[in-house]
């Protein structure tokens, strides 16, 4: 009898609890956002969008910083993309459980955990300095590369592993190649693994800011090549609020920010719906 | 070797690292007869057939002594082309494998590797596949939504479907009316009758009475020996082994 109530007092704590940790999460959330979007929302306007900034930023739009954000996380995940892929597929399906796939994997996942500005720096002396490329979007997209790297090889794996082992075995009893059961069995079905890695790639190097200081620099000026150093819009938006050239337009920034990211997951999540929803 | 033996495995004997699970067998199965392996659990009958197209392969820790001839070569000669071994010997799983395609990619997706792509012709090929897979009749007006959608008599025939689209020579089914209720297992075996006309079928059965309604000739396995082979008739009426017969009255496994 007291057993039982003690149990039903332990269960209600419980419930209490997680429903607290719940509602505090989205709560912290919540507050973040209506911050950011109340204060930043009534800056935006067409011009904001189009005209590239004036006065240290303090007047005019933020569009070299958009062009300069996009086109470094394009370039980053460009190149991550396959390679990481690339590397998940290695491991999972040309190599056993060996030394080899040990050291890699313990190295991506040492790298998952090294701090950004660790890959600013290394970014900075092998690419800038070492390659000679300057503070250019290549030099910083090569950086973001490197730090979104581990994530996406670690997310694919994950996303290989969780293949039934039907699907090789049917692919390979069909006459299937080893490549041609990579390309027809396993990436399709990998692919919402897949692109959940590379979404979060993209929300890493979108909200990189130490790291493309020290690589791609902070250049208001409209880039012309692969070569010409940027300003992204997270560099911006610490540059205005650090030397207090303007909160409006920082905030401004910021909720083009908040919006780009949202964008993004929100067509990532539709594409990979209709996707699923076509296979079963 | 004569006319019409199709595969003729030599004193074959396959290890889990250190376990033996198929110990010296030479058994002979001949062309276009439907030959049933039965006998309890772990006796070795998937390591066998997954042996005869090299599945095995895939498996981490497998290795395996002997030899298996298919039309007289010895598929483990080193020169052996494994993906043309796999086409011409087809299998079918215990439980329905649909790949998350639809019907048509499905059954397509074997003749689309061997490197088919005009779509006419895969058309043709998926028809007849699932006609003689006795399935077209019931997804004919259905070929492009997903396989995951059929039952599971539906999906299983539609592995062999799938196989039959590469023609293969030697069908080799693994209890695959082990998931299904009796209608569908009826419409497999008698898609089975049909297509011995055509080429060779060896059958994991999932009980000795589907050996025994379906097959021409059975072999008997137990912890991976050969323990007794011959006519479906004479091992179910006759089995001259006590071991066979304990086990087809039913008196262990």
């Amino acid at each position: 009898m007291r057993s039982n109530q003690i149990r039903y007092l332990t269960q209600r704590i419980a419930k209490g609890l997680i429903w607290l940790a719940a509602f505090l999460t989205i709560a912290i959330m919540f507050l973040i956002l209506f911050q950011i979007l109340s204060e930043g929302i009534p800056v935006l306007n067409i011009r904001f969008f189009i005209d590239s900034p004036k006065s240290m930023g303090r007047e005019g739009g933020i569009f070299s910083t958009i062009i300069g954000t996009l086109a470094l996380t394009a370039l980053a995940v460009l190149v991550a993309t396959p390679l990481g892929v690339g590397t998940a597929i290695f491991l999972r399906e040309y190599t056993k459980e060996s030394r080899i796939s040990r050291i890699i994997r313990f190295g991506t996942d040492c790298l998952a955990g090294v701090p950004s500005i660790i890959f600013g720096l290394f970014g900075f002396v092998f690419f800038v300095i070492y390659l000679n490329m300057g503070w250019s979007i290549l030099a910083g997209g090569l950086t973001l590369t490197a730090m979104i790297l581990p994530t996406i090889i670690c997310t694919a794996e994950e996303a290989i592993k969780s293949i039934p082992p039907s699907y090789r075995e049917v692919s390979y009893s069909l006459g299937g190649t080893k490549w041609q059961t990579v390309i027809h069995a396993i990436i399709p079905n990998a692919l919402p693994g897949i692109i959940t890695g590379v979404i979060l790639g993209i929300g890493r190097s979108i909200g990189e800011t130490a790291a493309i200081i020290l690589t791609a620099g902070s250049s208001l000026v409209m880039p012309t090549s692969l070569f010409s150093p940027i300003r992204t819009m997270a560099v911006h938006f610490y540059i205005l609020a650090r030397e207090g050239i303007s909160m409006e337009m920082a905030y401004g920034t910021g909720a083009v920010l908040i919006l780009l990211v949202l964008l993004i997951n929100t067509v990532a999540n539709v594409l990979l719906n209709r996707y699923i929803r076509k296979r079963v | 070797m004569s006319e019409g033996d199709k595969i003729i495995i030599n004193n074959f004997s396959a290890y889990y690292d250190t376990t033996q699970v198929l110990k010296e067998i030479n058994l002979v199965i001949r062309s276009k007869e439907i030959f049933a392996i039965f006998g309890p659990a772990r006796s070795g009958k998937t390591t066998l057939l997954k042996s005869i197209n090299r599945l095995t392969d895939l498996i981490p820790g497998v290795t395996c002594s002997g030899k298996i001839y298919l039309d007289g070569i010895n598929i483990y000669d080193p020169k052996q082309n494994i993906t043309q071994l796999r086409r011409k010997v087809g299998m079918v799983f215990d439980l329905p494998t649909p790949l998350p395609l639809s019907v048509f990619d499905n059954v397509a997706y074997g003749p689309k590797l061997n490197g088919i792509r005009q779509k006419s012709r895969l058309m043709e090929i998926v028809e007849r596949s699932l006609r003689s897979a006795v399935l077209w009749e019931e997804v004919k007006d259905r070929l492009h939504d997903s396989a995951l959608r059929l039952s599971g008599g539906q999906q299983q025939r539609l592995c062999i479907a799938r196989v039959l689209a590469l023609e293969p020579e030697v069908l080799m089914l693994d209890e695959p009316c082990s998931g299904l209720d009796p209608i569908s297992t009826a419409s497999i075996e008698e898609t089975l009758l049909k297509l011995k006309e055509e080429l060779t079928i060896l059958l994991v059965p999932h009980n000795v009475q589907q050996a025994s309604r379906v097959a021409d000739r059975t072999a008997f396995f137990l912890n991976g020996e050969l323990i007794e082979v011959g006519t479906a008739y004479q091992i179910f009426t006759s089995p001259k082994d006590k071991r066979t017969e304990d086990y087809i009255t039913g008196r262990f496994g």
